[in-house]
């Protein structure tokens, strides 16, 4: 790149012209921003501000950018020039909208957008253009682990859309569990009678695409690489390994049936008779629409009590505590396999709470019609009595006790989800090893005996063979604000392994995976990062002298993109990395850096605020925001007219993981008075874009209390919130009680040292 | 127990719901209740119930027949029709409540004591003998209910009222010797008549 040039543009548009002196900042940007080129508009993100800006790029050399304007969340699409290093003042949201126009606030507004200025000016002395990932993958296949209804449709769906397809299945034949059904619950209208479970025409959609090549018997034994350039081998039973390269991969893996010989209350094992829903599909699909048999001395059944949550949404050991979701419908439909034969079965099912998601609720009816019973009540016990079953349960509306007895009884068990193995307790062994906390191992030692899994994915990767799981098994994904993304990098979850669900969700959640596969492969290609920064194009390097290799980068990332090469230095997986700055944030010699985000990027935009001395009554506090939920939610109370105090200085951040400790106590020991953090919500519930950043700086400034200590100052001078996108009205709220705070606690001492 | 319970009991045996879908107005729609209990937290009356819709329903789906034809919940009803308004899947709670007193009271297993079972009765007898409502008498049998004695209280209490009435002619005081009936009241009795054989012969029950 030729020599840097940076040319600053202030907009007077949108009001900004009146209540700022854009003259000032035009000045400041001269002199102390040391902008060569800088230019007033009174309309900037018009067609002819836009060009203005264009020609200095094309004709006068400019290599940097600073539009002092709107929020860097506006008008993307006009100031979008991707040629150049760009920086954002944000005159609009981030200062007028905010602050209230009289004569009495315009000085402080005024030294605001000074400020704002500034900072832009100062951070894009920092920035460079990002250069090309050199190493990119350029493989678009994609691979299926599991032949079931979520894994044929999402290669269906993906291959539909011109990529090719491996598709793995472990057993012989596809269909999965889907397979095994006699009919399945209805999916279109009148939702009134269980219809074809339609495996087989999802089975020929499977053959009749060429894009797909299916793998039976087979299952992966070695995954490695990154988005764009994953290997894999996939064995077959034989013994026969093939080795295929795959640009992402989708993980159906589906779930397991829980083990009702759990159950032995609710006489499963007991007696032949007692079966759960998929034995009953078995019995179904045996007589074909005809009257169904009991297994003990096949006896035509006259009388079916269906048990909902059999050992599901229960805290007592060996029970699942969660709802799986599917299985109200299923014992509907189930219902309605003996009622459609014989409308004189006795057909009773006994429920907690009926659950009948999509349109269940009009199947739902249409059970009750066909004279379906459906009773309230806590089943406590199933016995034999007299060749037949009978059924205690505790009625809850009548708040009775009450005993049913019928020839067959079948359980509601719920499903497990396949995530292969819990790569988390084999974390907290290689933190005991390296010499690690007593709480840890105490925590190990409690922990129950893990049965073996065999790992789905049989992942390369350091942190672990297999997805991290988030509760009670299924895979990570935040399941509303990033569902099927997981914490590996091109590598997607979709169906009951993300969460319990029917097949009609299944299909939907394919069809999404696939699609995020498909982005996957693409940004890959180009060498841009995944969800949620993408397309952008930056990644991270590091200095190689200043390396203490404490390898806590390696073990922070979320995403599990940094490896250690032979000397034990990090070894950045570009294609894998989501630019979230954890490892920036996380260094304590301060060496990882992105080419346009890094501690001087935000380090110096910190030292560029004009700070009063100590008798000017003019506090300074910095907020960090993050640029995921809690910017947004900033600029929306700008757009709503919400006001707050004109002494704070806001710089987004990629994520609070990218939070590195010297950026708070050098603003302590530049002068600020306090330092706000804000960031998404942590914890089980986390809406954190990269999972564990919110989390990690919250740890990391609980230490940082010493260092105050240290300098002698109140903690309140650092605080952290949990922010959401919806906090609108709370952001504002939270800035102005601390300002009162500060106001309260009084000056920084260290001001004008 | 009449004969027309026995009956009963003996045709359905243990299948209390199938018997009330097939004698009870609007019985068909009890199988179609899925227990949110929206009738019973609607109902102006619902604490003062034994057992409120909700309940019933479920007494039905149950099998407790005794139960729920001698209990005197669903005499309760007022016909506010708030039950009906709110019940998400659309029952007409209002209307299978009277069914059910009302097959209950036609098995002669109803609470014979219940004062909206007499008032009933009382009032049909008044209004089908003549084919309009005679008012001082049907006040008079409602006022001696319960005896002579409580009888002369209540006329008392109500005086006023009534004076009041007899003076903005709301009231006949001759009521008693002259009222007027419908034209031809004998039409009236073969009609009624005629109209309760077609209605038990629907249901199954010889009369």
């Amino acid at each position: 790149m030729s020599e840097k040039k940076t040319a600053v543009y202030v907009c007077r548009g949108c009001g900004i012209g009146n209540r700022l002196d854009t003259d000032q900042l035009a000045k400041i940007a001269e002199s102390e921003g040391k902008c060569s080129l800088v230019r007033q508009h009174d309309f900037l993100c018009n067609a002819d501000g836009v060009s203005t800006i264009r020609n200095d790029i094309d004709g006068e050399g400019v290599t940097h950018v600073v539009i002092a304007a709107c929020s860097r969340r506006a008008k993307t699409d006009a100031f979008g020039f991707d040629d150049v290093a760009l920086g954002r003042a944000n005159l609009r949201e981030g200062i007028i909208w905010v602050r209230p126009d009289t004569e009495e606030a315009r000085e402080t507004t005024q030294e605001m957008a000074d400020d704002f200025l500034r900072m832009a000016c100062a951070e894009i002395q920092y920035i460079k253009q990002p250069d090309t990932n050199q190493n990119a993958g350029t493989n678009k296949n994609i691979l299926v682990v599991g032949g079931g209804v979520s894994g044929m449709t999402a290669a269906i769906e993906a291959s539909k859309a011109g990529y090719g397809i491996l598709l793995v299945e472990k057993t012989g034949q596809l269909g999965g569990w889907a397979a095994k059904l006699h009919k399945r619950v209805p999916d279109r209208e009148p939702f009134a009678d269980p219809v074809d479970a339609g495996v087989s025409d999802l089975v020929k959609s499977v053959e009749y695409e060429k894009n797909i090549n299916v793998f039976l018997n087979s299952s992966i034994t070695r995954t490695s690489g990154a988005p764009g350039q994953f290997s894999v081998d996939i064995s077959a039973e034989s013994g026969e390994t093939v080795t295929e390269n795959v640009g992402s991969i989708i993980q159906a893996s589906g779930f397991s049936g829980y083990d009702a010989n759990q159950l032995p209350e609710l006489g499963y094992g007991k007696s032949p008779d007692v079966i759960d829903q998929a034995e009953l599909e078995q019995l179904a699909i045996q007589a074909a629409d005809g009257p169904i048999k009991r297994p003990s001395d096949g006896k035509e059944v006259e009388s079916v009590v269906f048990v909902q949550c059999a050992g599901q949404r229960s805290d007592e050991p060996g029970h699942l505590p969660y709802c799986s979701g599917h299985c109200c419908n299923t014992s509907i439909k189930q219902a309605m396999y003996f009622k459609d034969a014989n409308p004189n079965v006795d057909t009773v099912v006994i429920f907690d709470d009926l659950r009948t998601p999509g349109n269940g609720e009009d199947f739902y009816r249409s059970a009750q019609r066909k004279g379906v019973i459906f009773t309230k009540g806590k089943p406590q016990q199933v016995s034999p009595v007299d060749g037949q079953l009978e059924v205690k349960f505790h009625d809850m509306i009548l708040n009775d006790e009450a005993a049913a007895t019928a020839d067959l009884v079948v359980l509601a068990t719920g499903q497990i989800p396949n995530s292969g193995v819990d790569i988390e307790p084999a974390a907290m062994q290689e933190v005991e090893d390296g010499g690690g906390e007593s709480a840890a191992q105490a925590e190990t030692e409690t922990r129950e005996v893990q049965i073996p899994v065999e790992s789905i994915l049989n992942l390369t990767y350091r942190q672990g063979v297999d997805l991290p799981h988030l509760r009670h098994g299924f895979s990570d994904s935040h399941f509303i604000c990033f569902p099927y993304e997981t914490q590996r990098s091109g590598i997607y979850t979709c169906g009951p392994v993300r969460r319990p669900m029917d097949i009609a969700q299944t299909m939907e959640d394919a069809t999404g995976a696939a699609l995020k596969s498909i982005q996957a492969v693409e940004n890959a290609v180009l060498g841009r990062a995944a969800h949620p920064r993408s397309g952008d194009l930056s990644f991270p390097s590091f200095r190689r002298e200043g390396c203490t290799q404490c390898k806590r980068c390696t073990v922070e990332c979320p995403f599990g993109a940094i490896d250690e090469d032979e000397q034990r230095y990090p070894l950045f997986n570009e294609s894998r990395c989501r630019r979230c700055g954890t490892c920036m944030g996380a260094c304590p010699v301060r060496v990882i850096s992105f080419d346009n985000y890094s501690v001087d990027t935000v380090g110096q935009q910190i030292k560029s605020v004009n700070m009063p001395d100590e008798f000017d009554e003019k506090p300074r506090i910095l907020i960090l925001a993050c640029e995921n939920d809690a910017y947004p939610a900033l600029d929306m109370a700008a757009q709503q007219g919400l006001e707050y105090s004109a002494f704070v200085r806001i710089v987004p951040v990629r994520c609070l993981g990218s939070v590195n400790t010297i950026w708070v106590t050098d603003a302590l020991n530049s002068g600020y008075d306090g330092v706000m953090l804000m960031g998404c919500k942590k914890g089980d519930d986390y809406q954190c874009h990269f999972v564990k950043g919110s989390e990690l700086a919250h740890y990391r400034m609980s230490k940082i209390d010493d260092t105050l200590q240290q300098l002698q100052l109140e903690p309140e001078r650092v605080e952290i919130y949990e922010v959401e996108i919806t906090d609108i009205q709370r952001v504002p709220a939270l800035i102005n009680e601390y300002a009162a705070k500060i106001d309260e606690i009084g000056m920084n001492p260290f001001k004008g040292f | 127990m009449s004969d027309v319970n026995t009956a009963m009991v003996q045709k359905y045996r243990n299948d209390f719901l199938k018997e009330v879908e097939e004698n009870v107005e609007e019985g068909h729609w009890v199988k179609m209740c899925m227990q949110c209990g929206v009738c019973s937290g609607s109902c102006p009356f619902g604490p003062h119930w034994d057992h409120p819709p909700q309940e019933i329903f479920m007494m039905i789906r149950a099998g407790k027949r005794d139960e729920v034809l001698t209990t005197e919940s669903m005499w309760m009803c007022t016909s506010c029709y708030n039950c009906i308004v709110r019940c998400p899947r659309e029952l007409p709670i209002t209307h299978i409540m009277h069914g059910l007193a009302n097959y209950a009271h036609r098995l002669g297993i109803a609470p014979k004591m219940n004062p909206t079972r007499r008032f009933a009765g009382i009032f049909w007898n008044n209004i089908a003998k003549t084919g309009r409502v005679n008012e001082l008498a049907l006040s008079l049998k409602l006022y001696f209910m319960d005896g002579f004695m409580s009888g002369i209280k209540k006329g008392l209490a109500m005086m006023s009222v009534g004076i009041g009435m007899i003076k903005t002619k709301r009231l006949n005081p001759f009521a008693l010797i002259s009222h007027k009936g419908v034209k031809n009241p004998k039409e009236l009795h073969v009609l009624l008549k005629k109209a309760r054989e077609i209605e038990d012969r629907r249901k199954g029950i010889a009369s």
